[in-house]
């Protein structure tokens, strides 16, 4: 089973610099256990306490897992998943 | 060094000026490992607020994947503050996510003068640049 992840720039530290890199799972969030298990520390830039990061933006295909299940999302051979840090900030 | 045609540094500070009070933001895209800004790319803020700003996630991940078909990269993350200064805030600084970028920002404080200012920001570091304006259109280049 192949899902293809997409990564971005500033996360390639844990991808040895590739910019995608394949993972198993039925959900999002045993997706990013299987990543983990290779790409030690990936995971916690992704997650946590609570779910999802706030500022990273997970998409499933097309479409932002925040409007799906979030990390229980379900995930299939063939999906593509792209990790964009959100892009924010401000006057304060 | 930023280097921007008079017309991009135009787009950027209208669009600044045309969302004041609320934070403008956007991108300029350029032909990935050439630095150069080319195409403008105004983005929706989601938050819509004068302090804060946020790419709208589906409309990022659509410009993104449009820059990586066409071999682009984003060469220009700008974005205003409407009540403070042109230098990178704490947040700014935090979310900082594209280590390549120029970070511009543009203040509209006041009303008949832009700030405008770009910086590097690296692993929490900020660096000023100058900003070379140079004239031409978008995209028009000698060679």
């Amino acid at each position: 089973m192949a899902i293809e992840v997409r990564i971005p720039t500033i996360l390639r530290t844990y991808t040895e610099g590739q910019k995608s890199v394949e993972g198993s799972g039925a959900t999002l969030a045993e997706l990013l256990s299987d990543l983990d298990s290779r790409h030690s520390g990936l995971r916690d830039r992704l997650v946590d306490g609570s779910g999802l990061r706030r500022f990273v933006n997970v998409y499933l295909n097309d479409e932002d897992v925040r409007f799906l299940g979030g990390l229980a999302t379900p995930v299939a051979d063939g999906d593509t998943v792209t990790v964009l840090p959100a892009v924010a900030g401000g006057g304060r | 060094m930023l280097t921007i045609t008079a017309d991009l540094y135009g787009k950027i500070v209208a669009h600044a000026r045309a969302d004041h009070p609320d934070e403008a933001c956007g991108v300029i895209a350029g032909p990935a490992g050439t630095g150069r800004p080319e195409r403008f790319i105004p983005m929706l803020n989601a938050e819509r607020s004068p302090t804060f700003y946020r790419f709208d996630s589906a409309e990022q991940f659509q410009v993104w994947r449009e820059m990586d078909e066409r071999d682009e990269e984003p060469v220009v993350i700008y974005h205003s503050h409407t009540a403070t200064g042109a230098f990178p805030s704490r947040t700014d600084i935090s979310y900082a996510s594209e280590p390549g970028a120029h970070y511009v920002v543009v203040s509209t404080r006041e009303p008949d003068r832009a700030e405008f200012r770009s910086f590097r920001i690296l692993d929490g570091v900020v660096t000023e640049e100058e900003v070379h304006v140079v004239a031409g259109r978008a995209g028009s280049s000698p060679e």
